[in-house]
């Protein structure tokens, strides 16, 4: 209680001295945003009015159109989906770096880390390789005397490269939040009569959500707006926006369409973000408490 | 909820328990029994056993051999959150994204209690620590107190036939310490469960306990009233731990009913043996002994010392003195605001009667354990 008045007298202190210095620091980065995002954004914005004339043409072209309608809705689908499995992999693997000790905790880390670091084609590639209809999981299969899988060019393919890529964005939040987590309340619940599992469901998961909401905004963003992944590993079947883009752009160039693709991808990215912005600000704020 | 005040706590039979990390004993063949409804507190410094044995009752540590009973029937082997004991922890461990009330209700809840039954215990167990104010508060906007009155609540609230507290006051500032140390007493004395708390702090285990286990390296040096401690402590660091204490060292000898010991050239006399394989040594409660100027008031069966008073302390009520004997250890001696008073510096003689000498074995560990 004392130390959170202290906070807030140092807040009120001298808040307009304060509040210019954060902004100088963060100057280098945000010219660095203006010139290489802001700059090219206004301009996607701007071709997307005006290329090849001023005017709606470009999204009235977009919603007309019934093949891009079920292209966004499947970016939107197969983006949650691999949020949810990214979900289900970290989770424990999460729990697991931050109940670890030293040793097992730098091996986990490491093993989170190391793919990260190899580019995403290549890790795209080697997923080609495992996938494909005479890759190693079919093969394995077949030996085993099951039938062969179809996983190459269809949307499972792509979530399944998809997650593995996206996964650390998933693990390091969570992980960040749940080694904050004092597993002594787990022990004071299971004292008050609370099963491992009702302690688990009752305790330690509302207080991991914030690292839950963290990580899966990162991944839903990034999966939103993949490329490689979904046109290397997937079909026609599981074409994302991002495709249609490059299709739009480089093959038609037609910047005009490809700039308004982009902008309904953006808006409906903010849209979605403001929806579950109530939601999130609240469970945080109880369980930054 | 008996109507009735039948409800009644649980005894407690701990049995010959160790409990070993690798070859670390961190307890090490305890026994104790707890009566129904008494107040015991586990005494003794940090790494003695005590919280171990906490962990013990409450589950939350499996012991390496022994027997446990708690309200008659054998629970080694049961899992924390089957043996329906109240725990309150040093560090509160109120649940952060629950409200005060929320935290309460969180045992009721998963007991099944319907909605009625539950609001009225949540009201009643924060009733009983004076919170109820504060039901629809989160516990981070809670003092350090206020939370862990919440903590026992929510640790009260369905009735546990055992309560266990882990140094609950250890966080808190001393003003607020004795005041919940008197609320803990009261909250005793009004559900008459048994409670079993922990402390390193002798003065709070006075104030509150029926009975003190005091807690050394592993095992338990002696189990008492406060007034049994106190008066006749059966080993040296019971004395030591226990209160203010003069020790005196020196030679021995023995004949056949009394022993003397020969402290830097002085001769300080006790009318009892010693036991033969025992290195003895005397110790002295600083109400036995009497201050005066050298050479005054010799009366013959008196035990003389002298030394220098390197430190006086006023204490209001009367004056706390350190007195340094000529083998350099220290004596300390109370006396009431009417006795004489002395400065530091002064040369005095501690006199004390043999009678009021506890004559205990020697033990090298009571000094090192202590700081």
């Amino acid at each position: 209680m004392s130390a959170g008045a202290a906070r807030a007298e140092e807040d009120t202190g001298s808040a307009s001295r304060r509040s210019l210095r954060p902004l100088a620091l963060a100057l280098p980065a945000l010219v660095l945003l203006v010139a290489v995002i802001g700059i090219p954004l206004a301009t996607i914005v701007l071709r997307s009015f005006n290329d090849p004339e001023w005017g709606f043409q470009n999204y009235v072209w977009f919603f007309g159109t019934p093949v891009n309608l079920v292209v966004l809705q499947r970016t939107f689908t197969m983006a949650a989906w691999v949020t949810v499995v990214c979900v289900i992999c970290a989770y424990p693997y999460a729990y697991a770096m931050s109940v670890a000790g030293p040793k097992i905790r730098l091996l986990l880390t490491l093993c989170v880390l190391i793919p990260f670091w190899v580019s995403g084609v290549v890790r795209t590639l080697a997923w080609m390789i495992l996938l494909q209809d005479s890759g190693i999981i079919n093969m394995v299969l077949r030996a085993g005397g099951f039938e062969g899988i179809r996983l190459i060019r269809t949307q499972t393919g792509v979530i399944i490269g998809m997650a593995q890529i996206l996964l650390p964005f998933m693990i390091l939040p969570l992980y960040s939040v749940m080694k904050g987590i004092d597993l002594r309340l787990v022990q004071a619940a299971r004292s008050l009569g609370a099963a491992p599992p009702r302690a688990f469901f009752s305790v330690y998961l509302p207080l991991s959500l914030p690292g839950v909401y963290a990580g899966a905004i990162i991944v839903f963003i990034l999966a939103l707006g993949f490329y490689i992944t979904p046109a290397l590993l997937g079909g026609p079947r599981s074409t994302m926006l991002s495709t249609l883009v490059q299709n739009q752009v480089l093959s038609l160039l037609q910047w005009g369409r490809g700039g308004a693709m982009g902008v309904v991808l953006l808006v409906a990215t903010f849209l979605l973000l403001a929806l579950a912005g109530p939601l999130m600000r609240q469970r945080y704020k109880l369980a930054a408490r | 909820m008996n109507g009735l005040r039948e409800q009644r706590g649980a005894a407690i039979e701990l049995s010959r328990v160790s409990k070993a990390y690798g070859s670390f004993k961190a307890l090490d063949d305890i026994s104790l029994q707890i009566q129904p409804g008494e107040f015991m507190t586990l005494l003794g410094p940090s790494g003695s056993g005590k919280t171990t044995t906490l962990n013990v009752v409450a589950g939350f540590t499996e012991v390496s051999s022994g027997t446990l009973q708690i309200g008659g029937s054998n629970v080694v082997g049961v899992p924390a959150h089957k043996r329906n004991i109240g725990v309150v922890f040093q560090h509160y461990a109120l649940f952060p994204h629950m409200t005060v009330g929320r935290n309460v209700a969180y045992p009721l809840r998963l007991r099944g209690v319907g909605k009625a039954e539950l609001e009225t215990r949540v009201r009643r167990a924060l009733d009983m620590v004076k919170m109820a104010d504060f039901a629809y508060r989160y516990p981070s906007e809670l003092s350090g107190g206020q939370q862990q009155r919440v903590a026992l609540a929510r640790s009260i609230v369905f009735d546990p036939p055992l309560l266990l507290m882990d140094e609950p006051l250890g966080a808190l500032d001393k003003k607020l310490r004795e005041w919940l140390q008197l609320e803990i007493k009261r909250i005793h004395r009004e559900l008459g469960t048994t409670f079993v708390y922990v402390t390193h702090d002798q003065e709070e285990a006075l104030v509150l306990s029926d009975r003190i286990a005091v807690f050394n390296r592993g095992r338990i040096e002696q189990i008492g009233t406060g007034h049994d401690l106190y008066d006749a402590p059966e080993t040296l660091f019971v004395g030591r731990f226990i209160g203010d204490s003069t020790v005196l060292r020196g030679a021995a000898r023995s004949d056949g009913s009394s022993t003397a010991l020969d402290v830097a050239g002085e001769t300080v006399t006790v009318p009892r043996r010693h036991r033969d394989t025992d290195r003895p040594v005397m110790l002295l409660r600083p109400e036995k002994l009497v201050m005066r100027k050298p050479g005054v008031d010799r009366s013959d069966n008196e035990n003389r010392l002298s030394g220098t008073v390197s430190e006086a302390i006023y204490l209001g009520s009367g004056s706390k003195y350190e007195v340094l004997l000529r083998d350099g250890s220290t004596g300390i001696v109370r006396s009431s605001l009417t006795d004489q008073s002395f400065a530091i510096g002064d040369a005095v003689e501690l006199c004390f009667r043999g009678a009021d000498a506890k004559l205990l074995a020697d033990d090298s560990t009571a000094d090192t354990t202590l700081t």
